[in-house]
């Protein structure tokens, strides 16, 4: 076993563990080939279970022959661990930096965990394309499931199976595809039932810097069109990067050649700008000096906010056109894997109730994010608290996940879930005993044969104890488009996230269970005072003819 | 809900036609007619839908360029809300103008009448009793005594009348200190920590200048330390910052040296001065108005104002406060420069983190009545009642109210009532309706006779209470942590939306948690006796006999105790009986319905919980 290898110094005994308000435990540290574990051998104290995925970076610091390691984790967490002996302390250290650098996707945790619960739906089977598409055909017959990428040719980052205009065949897909940034030719994010109008997403257009013109590629987007009717494009960036990335093939639609389409640019940054930002912010949550002035300054410096304020806004922008304006819409950026679906999947959330449930979430992910070729692999590799040079790592989910959360804060009864949930989601993008978020694509994950070697996050979400965990108690499905505010004053920073680990959630956590249990004391009520009415009314309708007993 | 009281019983000084309302934030706009009568502006909206604001809530009028739609008028008020209306002619805009900036010749709290009989006015005063307050904290005691010196106000006239003074302070000695004090406001007590018999006592600046004594003062001083045998010293807080205070002696002013006073313990806090407080809160209006704000924008504009670091600063020191009180067991004596402004906030902080009663409904009444407006906070110069001068006003008490909030955001289990209580002191503070905030001390009030004159705030609140209650509040929490203990990490400042966008309600989040839960627990109330009811009827229904009559009663008296208004028709029959069952249960299910999400309430800001 190549694991072996990697650990130097298998056990320590006399470790102590420090953990952000909690009481110190001492006992004894292992290193296995996916977890460090402290463990005082003690019945009632906690032990810890940390996978090495999760380990962002360490620390070492020595005094005298005391060495410690502080752990930093990806969910932003830091730990402490004293360990004493400066070799012992080196070889942990060193055996933690080579576990948790693992590259290898086929060693990892994923492919070793074998689950310890009863699994009632595999929840690889939860959200196919084929199921996506019966919904959709119960309510329009305009678009088909084209099996054009079924080898993933056409478009290594799409699933074999994606949804296109009825009319527009397969040869006009392939064509559209050279035309589009990775072959990521538009295809159907979302259908409006209210006004039958569509989502769409897509790769940047490849027209370069002499304006090149795909004409299967203006047919296929006319295609969803109705007559005389226009539509919007959604570019994700600004005009001036967005004329940039001509020179390097890319480029936009131009008006002479898509007249039919509204162009908008918006600003969303790109993923290392957003990487850099989510580093600035962590640091300014961790920095623990009292000057209200330097914390505003650093918050404003990170643009986190900043951040979520544009990625709403385009969201909302883009469920605007297709809800108020009645108009179908083209959403796109570079790639079409980071902001595009940022947009796309937000747009959901406040147009379509269905994404507001813990299933449909599930759902909403899996299409517009796992599906859709997010490469998790690469933007989930490292967190905030990575030394090594960022390459691909960007926290465009995270951003995701935040943008929900405003919105939740703002219709706090209109989401199933709660924020826990959103939490938990992002906890396990990031490090995970589950296969769902390995991979960069659909075509990789096949490769890997994830679905039958690992098991499903969604398996283990949907069992009652965990649903019944993550629901809101205040949960009132609302069939309305939810429009939440975008103005500075109503966004706020994540604190369950961001400072989760830096400041006592105690309190809050208390006052939200007295909140479940005054609703689960209205429900309780409620249910008492039904039951009574009815057996009051059996006792009537009962009473001519037994005399009461 | 302004309007109801107004209409009945005020005529119309001037009515202009077509009004334009511009929303502050968004390019909307509604059509209606302005009517100015003696106490508010009123628009009515085509659709009948009506808004007022009370004069005393107007803090400027400006009248901007003509445009091509009308002449725009911008109104601020001191309750942050900005409105906006573009009136067709200029003439009448001018009218409306000029109308606004009379001066008024009496506050409105004296024409106000709630239709209360003069019993019940009296009642209401009488709800709030500072002795009683001072006996709950165990007042008089072997140490502290009531002194009568200050019963004519002789000696400290923006002081009350009753006064609690260490047992070996004598006459001679209290005289002698209130002469070296400024406005003669000598050392008092305000709390009283009975647990360690340590006291927090609250006085202005010594006229020390670069070297003056006072030998009754250093007495007065020794005098507190040794009612305390808890601690051998005694804390002096001087709650400005040094610089301000060093710069009071060339003035003959200043503070305390500590080789003059024996066992004392001298600390500067830094809390600026009004008019630091006010440019601050001027910049942050100013930043938080501006259109399509960006974000960063936004949080730069709230770091330049300085605004949540003075918010900090108050709670920094009242949590010293609390700890030399509490953890030390030592006295404190709090100061600033006429100690009534820094003083007042960081004595009725400190006293709300050591004692659960003043995170009550009641508490909280008590402890404004005591620190602010016995102890002679100048409410009507502070919240410019009549037109005074603009260099005396500050939002120390709007301040001092965000500061229970920053803490009702840490602690939500900790206080009985919440934000939309704060929030509707805030708007009264303001609005002159009641006498409770009228002049500046206890001494103006009596000369006002107000409490024949006008109502208090109080006893409306308190009839009220049900909308003020934090349905999250545990006593047993307080009970388990007495005393608070904040965290001041600057990211625990937030910044109060529902405050300074109380009337901006796209702002707002869409539902409100603190609403929903509210509702909840009042059905739950309901309920609970329908429940009752229901099941005493079964009781009954087993064993009954078969009276028509005695069943309609039972029917009638289930119904009855559910609040809804529905009798059973006198009829014996188990249709109508099964019928009206069937109705109480679709009006129990539809008051627990959710919120409407694009609705927000009106009559209070829409909350926030931080779950």
């Amino acid at each position: 076993m190549e694991f072996a290898e990697l650990i130097k110094t298998p056990r320590v005994d006399g470790v102590a563990l420090h953990r952000p308000f909690m009481p110190t435990v001492e006992g004894t540290l292992c290193l296995t080939g996916h977890h460090l574990i402290l463990s005082s051998r003690q019945d009632n104290t906690e032990e810890l279970w940390l996978l090495h995925s999760n380990i962002d970076s360490i620390e070492k610091r020595f005094v005298g022959s005391l060495g410690s390691i502080i752990v930093k984790c990806k969910d932003l967490r830091m730990i402490q661990l004293d360990i004493p002996g400066m070799e012992e302390c080196l070889n942990i250290a060193s055996s933690i930096e080579a576990l948790s650098t693992l590259d290898l996707l086929s060693l990892m945790y994923p492919f070793f965990y074998r689950p310890m619960f009863e699994v009632i739906e595999d929840g690889w089977n939860s959200f196919l394309p084929e199921d996506a598409f019966k919904d959709l055909e119960s309510m329009t017959d305009e678009w088909r499931l084209s099996e054009v990428n079924k080898d993933f040719s056409v478009c290594p980052s799409y699933p074999p199976l994606v949804a296109v205009p009825k009319y527009v065949d397969d040869d006009t897909l392939k064509k559209a595809a050279t035309f589009r940034h990775g072959g990521r030719f538009p295809v159907l994010s979302y259908y409006h039932k209210k006004n039958g109008m569509v989502m769409m997403r897509a790769g940047q257009p490849l027209t370069g810097t002499n304006g090149r013109r795909c004409k299967e590629d203006e047919k296929l987007i006319n295609a969803t069109l109705r007559p005389g009717k226009r539509g919007y494009i959604i570019d994700t960036r600004t005009i001036n990067v967005a004329q940039q990335a001509k020179a390097r093939g890319g480029g936009f639609e131009s008006e002479a050649n898509y007249p039919q389409w509204r162009r908008i640019h918006k600003a969303i940054e790109r993923s290392n700008i957003l990487q850099e930002s989510l580093i600035k912010l962590v640091e300014a949550c961790n920095d623990q000096s009292h000057s209200m002035d330097r914390w505003l300054s650093k918050l404003e410096a990170s643009n986190w906010q900043t951040h979520v304020k544009e990625i709403l806004t385009t969201a909302c922008l883009a469920a605007q056109c297709i809800d108020r304006e009645g108009a179908s819409v083209l959403v796109h950026g570079t790639e079409g894997t980071d902001s595009t679906l940022q947009v796309t999947s937000l747009a959901q959330i406040i147009l379509d109730p269905a994404c507001r449930t813990i299933r449909g979430f599930q759902g909403l992910v899996e299409r517009e994010w796992l599906q859709a070729g997010h490469p998790f692999q690469q933007r989930c590799a490292q967190s905030a608290y990575s030394n090594s040079k960022p390459r691909q790592e960007a926290p465009s989910f995270l951003l995701f996940l935040d943008c929900v959360w405003q919105i939740l804060r703002q219709f706090p009864c209109s989401f199933e879930f709660s924020e826990g949930f959103l939490v938990l989601v992002f906890e396990h993008a990031y490090a995970s005993q589950f296969g769902t978020f390995l991979g960069n694509s659909t075509a990789e994950r096949a490769k890997l044969s994830l679905p039958e070697k690992t098991v499903s996050l969604w398996s283990w979400v949907n069992r009652p104890q965990e649903l019944e965990r993550l629901t809101n108690p205040l949960y009132e499905a609302n069939s309305l488009v939810i429009w939440p505010s975008v103005a500075p004053q109503s966004l706020l920073l994540w604190e369950g996230v961001f400072l989760r680990w830096n400041r006592s959630s105690k309190c809050l956590d208390e006052a939200y269970e007295e909140m479940g249990h005054i609703i689960a004391y209205n429900k309780e009520l409620q249910n008492k005072v039904n039951s009574l009415r009815r057996q009051l009314a059996q006792l009537e309708t009962e009473d001519p003819l037994l005399q009461s007993p | 809900m302004f309007l109801l009281v107004v209409c009945v019983c005020v005529c119309v000084c001037l009515q202009v036609e077509q009004v334009r309302l511009l929303d502050r934030f968004s390019n909307k706009s509604t059509n209606g007619t302005l009517y100015l009568t003696a106490t508010h502006l009123i628009f009515v909206e085509r659709s009948l839908q009506s808004d007022s604001i009370l004069h005393h809530h107007i803090a400027s009028v400006e009248k901007l360029s003509l445009t091509t739609t009308g002449c725009p008028l911008v109104i601020q008020c001191r309750n942050f809300r900005v409105v906006h209306f573009v009136v067709q002619r200029e003439r009448d805009c001018h009218d409306i103008y000029s109308s606004l900036l009379l001066s008024y010749e009496e506050v409105y709290a004296f024409s106000y009448n709630p239709k209360q009989n003069d019993q019940q006015r009296e009642e209401g005063w009488q709800i709030i009793d500072l002795g009683a307050e001072f006996e709950r904290m165990g007042v008089p005691c072997d140490q502290w005594q009531l002194t009568n010196v200050n019963i004519d106000y002789k000696v400290c006239e923006t002081y009350p009348r009753d006064l609690y003074v260490p047992i070996t302070a004598s006459k001679p000695i209290i005289v002698g200190s209130s002469k070296f004090r400024s406005k003669g406001r000598f050392p008092v007590l305000t709390y009283f920590y009975q647990e360690k018999k340590a006291a927090v006592c609250r006085c202005s600046q010594p006229l020390s200048g670069f070297s003056a004594r006072c030998l009754e003062d250093e007495s007065m001083l020794q005098a507190i330390s040794k009612a305390n045998h808890n601690s051998r010293f005694v804390y002096v807080m001087d709650t400005r910052p040094k610089l301000n205070a060093l710069a009071n002696r060339a003035a003959g002013k200043g503070y305390e040296n500590e080789d003059n006073y024996s066992n004392i313990r001298f600390q500067f806090v830094g809390i600026e001065n009004i008019h630091v407080m006010r440019t601050s809160l001027q910049k942050l209006l100013e930043v938080i108005g501006t259109r399509s704000l960006s974000m960063s924008d936004f949080l730069v504009g709230l770091e330049s104002s300085g605004w949540l670091r003075h918010i900090k600063a108050v709670v920094d020191a009242a949590i010293f406060l609390a700890k030399a009180v509490t953890v030390e067991g030592a006295s404190v004596l709090v100061h600033c420069s006429d100690g009534w402004d820094r003083t007042a906030q960081v004595c009725s902080l400190g006293a709300l983190l050591m004692d659960p009663y003043y995170r009550t409904i009641k508490g909280f009444m008590v402890l404004i009545e005591k620190d602010w407006i016995s102890f002679g906070h100048k409410f009507a110069d502070r919240c410019d009642q009549l037109d005074g001068d603009p260099k005396e006003v500050s939002p120390i008490f709007t301040q001092f109210l965000e500061c229970v909030w920053q803490l009702t955001e840490q602690f939500p289990q900790a206080f009985e009532f919440s934000e939309w209580f704060l929030l509707q002191i805030h708007e009264h503070v303001h609005s002159c309706q009641y006498g409770n905030f009228l002049g500046n001390n206890q001494r103006q009030r009596e000369d006002l006779r107000l409490r024949e004159r006008t109502h208090s705030l109080w006893a409306f609140l308190m009839s009220e209470k049900q909308n003020y209650l934090n349905p999250f509040y545990s006593p047993a929490y307080s009970e388990a942590h007495p005393v608070l203990e904040p965290s001041t990490l600057p990211y625990h400042f937030k910044f109060w939306r529902n405050m300074y966008h109380q009337f901006d309600r796209s702002m707002h989040p869409r539902q409100s948690i603190l609403k929903t839960v509210l509702t909840m627990r009042e059905n739950n109330r309901k309920a609970e006796s329908t429940l009752q009811a229901l099941e005493k009827v079964k009781v009954q229904r087993q064993e009954e006999d078969d009276d028509d009559d005695e069943q309609e009663e039972v029917g009638e008296e289930a119904t009855e105790s559910t609040d809804t208004e529905r009798t059973v028709e006198g009829s014996s029959g188990t249709e109508s009986r099964k019928q009206s069952y069937g109705e109480l249960e679709g009006t129990y299910n539809s008051e627990s319905a959710k919120e409407e999400p694009a609705v927000v309430s009106l009559e209070f800001g829409v909350a926030r919980m931080t779950c």
